[in-house]
This record gives C-alpha cells, sequence and structure tokens, in this order.
C-alpha cells in the first residue's frame, strides 16, 4: 500500500500535478480550497502498536480516529487533546494534519504536545521517520511536532505515535452564570490556581467548568468554585464535534485565538469562548479585515474556520516566516504538489 | 565555510570542523568591524579573555574561539548577526555553559555569542501566567520572580540554579517534573530570533497557536542551530498546594523497573518518577545526607502533588502498587524538607561523580522503559569490558537514562576508554529503540550517532530545515547533524571496528 502512494506521489512530482490528500474527508471545509487529484491514504491502516505502560500508541495514518479512540478507552486512556471527529470517518493523519483540539486543550496541551513520531512521505517519494516512541528525543530538529497542524503540505503523514495519558478517575461540571467580561476574569483567576479544571466555556451569560481528576481533587474544587453541577457531557460532545446548536447555520464561522487575558471581543455577532478565554468562537459576515484587525489588536488572529469564502482563511505570515515557509515547503515537496493553495495561495 | 581541519588528536576522534588553531589575521579583521558595533568590553579577544569559554558542561572537548561577544541588546544582537552574516563568519551562542553535549563549543573562525548581560525578567504576567525574559534568564530566577504570586517555571533541570532559559530552549530541557509537566517545548509560548538572515522573528504567540506552520516547535531544541534568542515568553502555572515524595527500594533494578510500569499501569502519572542504583546512592549520600537506603539495589523516588487531600489519596494508592510490585521498604516524606531532602541527592548526582572521580561523562539516552533492565544488565558489563565505574540516575518515568561514566581525564587512555563506553551505551539506545540523546542535545558529542538514528535521507532534511532558517550556514554550524560525508568516514570506523566502534582494539 505505501508503494502505491509512493509511486502516485513519484509520478505526480515528475509531472508537477497537484495532489489532494483526502482521507475521509471530515474536514473538507477547513482551510482554503485544495486543487489536484486526490490521494486517499486510507490503505496505510491499522493500530501498529499500544502498551499501556509505555503510555504510547502508534497507529498508520488511515486509522479510523474512532477505533484508535476505542483502543485507548479499553485500557482506560485517552488522547488528551480531545480531537474533534467533524464525522465517523475522521482519520488519524487527518486529526494530525489539521491539528485541531477539543476542549482540554487549555489543561492538558494541543496535538503539537502529544505527537512523539510521524513517519512523511516527502514530494521526492521518500519515507522518512522522525521522533519516535519515547518521551523526551532532542535528536534531530522536532519535524515530527512541524507535521501536526501542517495541512498535508510538507508531506502524507503515513504513520504517528502519540503519548496517551490515563482517564481522569471521576469528572463533573459546574454551571456558573457570569457575564463575558466577569467569565474571563474568573477563567483566568482559576488558571492561576492548583485546580483539576479541564475545561471551560462561556456562552450567553452562562460560565461551564469541567473538573477532571482525583476524587478528593474534584470534591475539593467543587466547593471552591461553586455554581451548580450539572451533567453536561452532551454539552462538551457538542462543543468538540461542533454539533452545538451555536455551530449551526450559515454565517461565517470565525475562530479567533488570543491570549486568554484579551478582554471581550466586541464585534457584533452570537460569540462562544473556550480554552480558558483562548479560543474564541464568533458568527460573523463582517468584512475579513475587521475580524482579522480586531484579533490581531488583541494579540492574536482570527481563521475563517467554517462558511464564506475558501480562500484566504488564514490570517497572513509576517514576511521573514512566510520566507521560512516557502523554503520548508520547496525542501519538503520540491514540486509543490501537496494540498497546493490548502494553507496559503501560491 | 572552513574545510574541515585534519589535526591528529589523541583520542582516536574525527575531527570536526572549526577545530584548530585561531588565525591572528582574520581574527583582527572581524574584531576591528564588531567594535564598530559594541563597546570596548563586549568584545574579547585576547587568549586570556577567551580561554575561560573554550568549553561547556562538556569539558572533553576544548576550543578556543576567534573572539567572544557579549551583546547587551537586543539591537546589538541583531547588528552581529548581520556582520557575521556578511562576512562568513561562524556564530556559536552560549547561556550559562552548563551543556552537556558541546553545543556551546566554540569555533576557531567564529563568534562566541554569550548572552550573559541579557539576563532580565523583562515582563511577569501573573494575571496571564506568563513572564517574558531575556534569554540569559537562569532557570530558577523566573521560578523565584514568580513564587509571590503562587506560580512557577516547571522545567526544572538539575543545572536550574544557572542554566538559562535560551540554553533550555536550545536542547529542550528537561528535569524530573516533566513526566506530569512536560518538557521546555510544552511549557514555552513564543521565542523571538534572529535567524541566520539577520531577520528578527517571533514563533510562536501568547495566543494559543499562531496562523502557518508551527515553526517554534522546529526552534525548540535547535541547538541555536536556527536562530539566536533574544527573548522567550514562557508559561507559569501554579504551584501544587503540596507535594510528597515516597522513596522505595527494591531488591534489584529489573523489579524497580517493573514497579515504574505498574504505577503507570494503575493509571497514575506521578509529579516526579526517578530512579538511581546503588552505586549511586552510595556515591551521593555521603555528600548529601539524603537518608537513602544504601543497602538497596535501586531505589525510586515517586513524588505526588495537589491538594492535601488529593496527594493523601495518591500517596496510598502509589504506597499499594509499590508494595505488590515489590517494594522492600517504604519511606514517605512528612514535611517540605524531608522532601527536599530526598530530591537533593537526585539533584547532586552530577556535581558527586565529581566529586568522587576526577572527571564523569554523563549520558543521555532515552528508551522504551521496558527496555531499561536489558540496558542496566548491558551497561554492567561494559562496565567490566572498559574498566570504569558507571552509576545510574535516571528519569524512570520516561525512560531517560543518565549513565554517569567515571574516569580519570589526565590519562588519554582512559579518555579514550570513557568515550567508547559512552559510543556504545548511545549505540545500543538507538538498538533498543530509543534515541541518543533525550534533553543534552547532540552537540558535537553525539553527532557521529546521529548517523546510526537517521538515514541520508533523513539527515539530508534536517540540513534542508536549517537552510530554511539560515541559508549561508552561519549559525553553530557543524553541530547536531553530521554531514554525509561525516558519516561515511563513522560507517567505515564501525566496521573496521567491528559491530561497534573500537569493539575489538585492544586496550593495554
Amino acid at each position: 500500500m505505501l508503494e502505491a502512494l509512493r509511486e502516485q506521489v513519484r509520478a505526480a512530482t515528475a509531472a508537477g500535478a497537484p495532489l489532494s490528500i483526502r482521507a475521509g474527508g471530515s474536514k473538507d471545509f477547513f482551510g482554503n480550497a485544495g486543487e489536484g487529484e486526490r490521494l486517499d491514504p486510507r490503505g496505510c491502516a491499522g493500530i501498529v502498536a499500544h502498551e499501556p505502560t509505555e503510555l504510547v500508541i502508534t497507529a498508520r495514518c488511515g486509522t479510523r480516529l474512532a477505533e484508535l479512540e476505542a483502543v485507548l478507552d479499553a485500557a482506560g486512556q485517552m488522547l488528551p487533546f480531545e480531537p474533534p471527529h467533524f464525522g465517523a470517518e475522521a482519520t488519524v493523519g487527518g486529526c494530525i494534519a489539521a491539528g485541531l483540539a477539543g476542549p482540554r486543550r487549555a489543561s492538558a496541551g494541543g496535538v503539537r504536545d502529544y505527537v512523539l513520531g510521524v513517519k512523511l512521505l516527502t514530494g521526492r517519494g521518500d519515507l522518512l521517520s522522525f521522533g519516535g516512541t519515547v518521551m523526551k528525543n532532542v535528536a534531530g530538529y522536532d519535524v515530527a511536532r512541524l507535521a501536526a497542524g501542517s495541512l498535508g503540505v510538507l508531506g502524507v503523514i503515513t504513520e504517528v505515535s502519540l503519548k496517551v495519558l490515563p482517564k481522569p478517575v471521576t469528572e463533573t461540571t459546574l454551571r456558573l452564570e457570569l457575564d463575558e467580561a466577569a467569565a474571563l476574569a474568573r477563567m483566568n483567576a482559576w488558571a492561576g490556581k492548583p485546580l483539576p479544571i479541564s475545561a471551560t466555556a462561556w456562552r450567553d451569560g452562562a460560565l461551564h467548568a469541567r473538573l477532571s481528576g482525583a476524587r478528593a481533587a474534584v470534591a475539593d474544587a467543587i466547593s471552591r468554585i461553586g455554581g451548580d453541577e450539572v451533567d453536561a457531557r452532551a454539552f462538551w460532545r457538542g462543543l468538540r464535534e461542533q454539533s452545538d446548536e451555536f455551530f449551526a447555520g450559515d454565517l461565517p464561522l470565525w475562530r479567533l485565538a488570543l491570549p486568554t487575558t484579551a478582554p471581550p471581543v466586541a464585534l457584533p455577532g452570537p460569540h462562544l469562548i473556550e480554552w480558558g478565554g483562548g479560543q474564541r468562537w464568533l458568527r460573523s459576515g463582517a468584512p475579513a479585515e475587521e475580524i482579522r484587525a480586531r484579533a490581531a489588536a488583541l494579540g492574536g488572529h482570527a481563521t475563517r474556520f467554517r462558511g464564506g469564502e475558501r480562500r484566504d482563511v488564514f490570517a497572513p505570515l509576517p514576511p521573514p516566516i512566510a520566507a521560512i515557509h516557502r523554503r520548508l515547503k520547496a525542501e519538503f515537496d520540491p514540486a509543490g504538489i501537496f494540498n497546493r493553495g490548502r494553507m496559503f495561495g501560491g | 565555510m572552513n574545510a574541515p581541519v585534519e589535526a591528529p588528536n589523541p583520542y582516536g576522534r574525527l575531527p570536526l570542523e572549526g577545530e584548530g588553531p585561531v588565525d591572528p589575521q582574520r581574527q583582527r579583521e572581524v574584531v576591528a568591524r564588531l567594535r564598530t558595533l559594541l563597546p570596548e568590553h563586549c568584545v574579547l579577544f585576547r587568549e586570556e579573555d577567551t580561554r575561560p569559554y573554550e568549553c561547556d558542561g562538556l569539558t572533553l572537548y576544548r576550543q578556543l574561539p576567534l573572539a567572544v561577544v557579549l551583546p547587551e541588546s537586543e539591537a546589538q544582537v541583531v547588528a552581529i548577526v548581520k556582520l557575521c552574516r556578511e562576512m562568513g563568519v561562524p556564530i556559536v551562542p552560549r547561556g550559562a555553559g552548563t551543556g552537556l553535549s558541546g553545543g556551546a563549543l566554540p569555533h576557531a573562525a567564529g563568534v562566541l555569542l554569550s548572552t550573559a548581560k541579557l539576563n532580565r525578567i523583562v515582563r511577569l504576567d501573573a494575571a496571564a501566567r506568563m513572564a517574558v525574559v531575556e534569554p540569559g534568564a537562569r532557570n530558577l530566577a523566573i521560578t523565584d520572580a514568580a513564587a509571590p504570586f503562587g506560580l512557577y517555571y516547571a522545567p526544572d533541570p538539575s543545572s536550574q540554579i544557572a542554566c538559562t532559559i535560551a540554553g533550555n530552549v536550545a536542547e529542550n530541557s528537561g528535569g524530573v517534573h516533566c513526566l506530569k509537566y512536560g518538557l521546555t517545548f510544552h511549557n514555552i509560548l513564543a521565542v523571538r530570533g534572529v535567524t541566520g538572515e539577520g531577520d528578527l522573528v517571533e514563533f510562536g504567540s501568547a495566543a494559543p497557536d499562531v496562523p502557518g506552520l508551527d515553526l517554534l516547535a522546529l526552534v525548540i531544541g535547535s541547538e541555536g542551530m536556527l536562530c539566536v534568542v533574544t527573548e522567550v515568553t514562557v508559561k507559569l502555572v501554579p504551584k501544587p498546594q503540596l507535594a510528597r515524595c515516597i522513596m522505595a527500594s527494591f531488591g534489584d533494578v529489573s523489579t524497580a523497573g517493573e514497579a515504574v510500569a505498574a504505577i503507570i499501569a494503575a493509571g497514575i502519572i506521578p509529579a516526579g518518577l526517578e530512579m538511581m542504583d546503588q552505586p549511586a546512592t552510595r556515591m551521593v549520600e555521603p555528600f548529601v545526607k539524603a537518608g537513602y537506603d544504601l543497602d538497596a539495589a535501586a531505589i525510586l523516588l515517586v513524588e505526588s502533588d495537589g491538594t492535601p487531600a488529593e496527594v493523601d489519596e495518591e500517596i496510598a494508592r502509589m504506597t499499594e502498587v509499590l508494595n505488590r510490585a515489590g517494594a522492600k521498604k517504604i519511606a514517605v516524606s512528612n514535611s517540605e524538607t524531608e522532601r527536599l531532602r530526598f530530591w537533593k541527592g537526585r539533584k547532586n548526582a552530577f556535581p558527586a561523580a565529581g566529586r568522587v572521580s576526577p572527571a564523569y561523562y554523563c549520558m543521555d539516552g532515552t528508551i522504551p522503559r521496558k527496555r531499561l533492565g536489558e540496558m542496566l544488565r548491558a551497561i554492567q558489563q561494559m562496565e567490566g569490558k572498559y574498566g570504569l565505574r558507571c552509576p545510574n540516575v535516571f528519569h524512570a518515568g520516561d525512560g531517560n537514562l543518565h549513565p554517569l561514566i567515571l574516569f580519570n581525564d589526565n590519562d588519554v587512555e582512559e579518555v579514550k576508554r570513557a568515550e567508547d563506553f559512552g559510543v556504545e551505551i548511545l549505540e545500543l539506545s538507538v538498538a533498543l529503540g530509543g534515541t541518543i540523546t533525550g534533553e543534552h542535545g547532540v552537540g558535537v558529542e553525539k553527532i557521529s550517532q546521529m548517523c546510526s538514528q537517521f538515514s541520508d535521507a533523513e539527515r539530508a532534511m534536517f540540513h534542508a530545515v536549517k537552510r530554511a532558517f539560515d541559508p549561508a550556514g552561519i549559525l553553530n554550524p557543524a553541530k547536531a547533524i553530521p554531514t554525509l560525508h561525516r558519516c561515511a568516514e563513522y560507517g567505515r570506523m564501525k566496521v573496521s571496528g567491528g559491530r561497534l566502534p573500537f569493539a575489538d582494539l585492544e586496550r593495554f
């Protein structure tokens, strides 16, 4: 199977013909519009190794994310970054390439923080291995972590090793009524205290805080945080998978990544805050320039996550950073065949 | 760049680029230009002034630089890089010089850039839990500054009292708490640095992510080869209310290794999980009086932190697991003083090695935890083979070993044996499915073993990554990533020496 992929890549590089890497297609909506013949890596599938006591799982790119999570679940473990699936067909490779994390991001880290190793099929048709299966590794540049969120522009991620963690012993959610500014202040104050908060979300005057951990720690936190204990498993799933009603409808969905202490975004349109204030969702048809300028003024950036035009979805890069991107792309993918335009134009 | 110096060395090492005498004519030219950028006291070039910079924590390698510069501002760093770019002069960045892989070894034709004068904490934002610091800020100084707010900087390498944040960024340093709190990588929000092109660039952000590729991931652990760091934004985390530490004794190292796996299997991620073998406890105990069980073949230090109730709950669970896994004796710290005493022995293992032996050589391989017993048995055999002692301390939680090879550095033959011993451990780390370096970096020390760990195409891609940040190749050249030529030479040495380098050479 790998040989077939390699042949397809070599032929495309020789012809200078673009390839669009697409497995389950669950994240087709994300990023700029791609172009080119489809490269379907799902033939490369299966869990290669999972050793619970090593806290590592290795899987081929076409493995369904749901399958991998089921294997971990059976061993009492989880992917700490709670990746969204956005569809039953979501694959491990797509999860790493998209680099998206769910509600636990602020407390546990993102995809990048759990990638230990990748195998990458480059534009030259070389299958390269970076990182490995051990927790600490500084031999060579950390290309494995670079692959997280690379949207396939460097090559086909054919295999990945991820650090995993035990599932928390217990979990509950508290609901507090607070306005936006007060909720932001509260989330930041909590984050400065040793509390077992694993997720936060604010919308329409209600702040939800999920607590995960040892029984004693969670019980202690409940008494210190206050509010009402609620069963919110469906609520968190709704945020993770964007099946919550907030995400319905056609109005463009903007994602603003901001410092957690940034004040309310104060742009018109429904909004929802996650990640202790670090991720702010906005439904708005306002011009991109206006939203981007506001995000930049607040110390972050804005992405048109869903809806609207499929070009210039991401905030533009400063010139020296863009130059490094161009040089890296030219080295990994000399003919520029992989996911052309998906991350940035040209 | 300069051609490799083919000068023979007494240790049978492959020559390094940048070894050799300083060219006085070139030195005059470069120093004259540097003095147009920096005040006189910030440019050192007389041998008595540059001698202190001839090595870092890896004292087996020494080399004088062309000059040493001590910039006092970011603007000066930019100007230095631009000048060196124009003149084709290599730049070797250096923090506190505590590195153990020779990453800050000077280049005979290059400038050593010390961050000693750039050591301020620029801004500490307790509400946002972050600190913006200059590259030369000490690791522990950040934690000290954050302490009044109930916060700290989590990574705590043993050298934290001296080592600098930019040095930590260069090596992606760990420490004894990184199983739970992560490596430098997980605790850095942004790095500002000057690329080989002389561009001042911000990698990462105080926001959770940036658009485009995660270049910060490349910069961390890049050993000063992609940019000269001028500012670092670190994450600060809340200090747990309480921490307690278990000291568990075991009758043999394999049982101790299995106990580590049993703790993980029980779904516990301890705040710290360290192992020391008997030679190591016996080495440190006379100096630190940590109260270690000297009869045990190995001890484990297992730490729990959190709220008092949480710690009680976890300590009870850990104790049960350790007992079931065959611990002979268990002691739990009952005060902060006692906890710190338990750790003091572990944190002082390297200095203690320096006290019992004229010199020591610290290895840094990381292997899958389940191979620990195999590795330790092999090291024991190597002790006989090379005729040198090797106590072991390691970050058992993440499989990162620090064998300390004890030797006499005034004896050329013994130095060579120590180096060969080290090489064999490194090669075995790769063979067991691990890596040659967990947190100390490749530097010059392990550059040949990069040939064993990576293929030609992989190493070519590393060189390509460097070119993307430093097209002219002036930033810490010839470190960490070996050339194809070097790997070919190393391959020939391995073949002529048997399965491992020098395996069959007679040793008097």
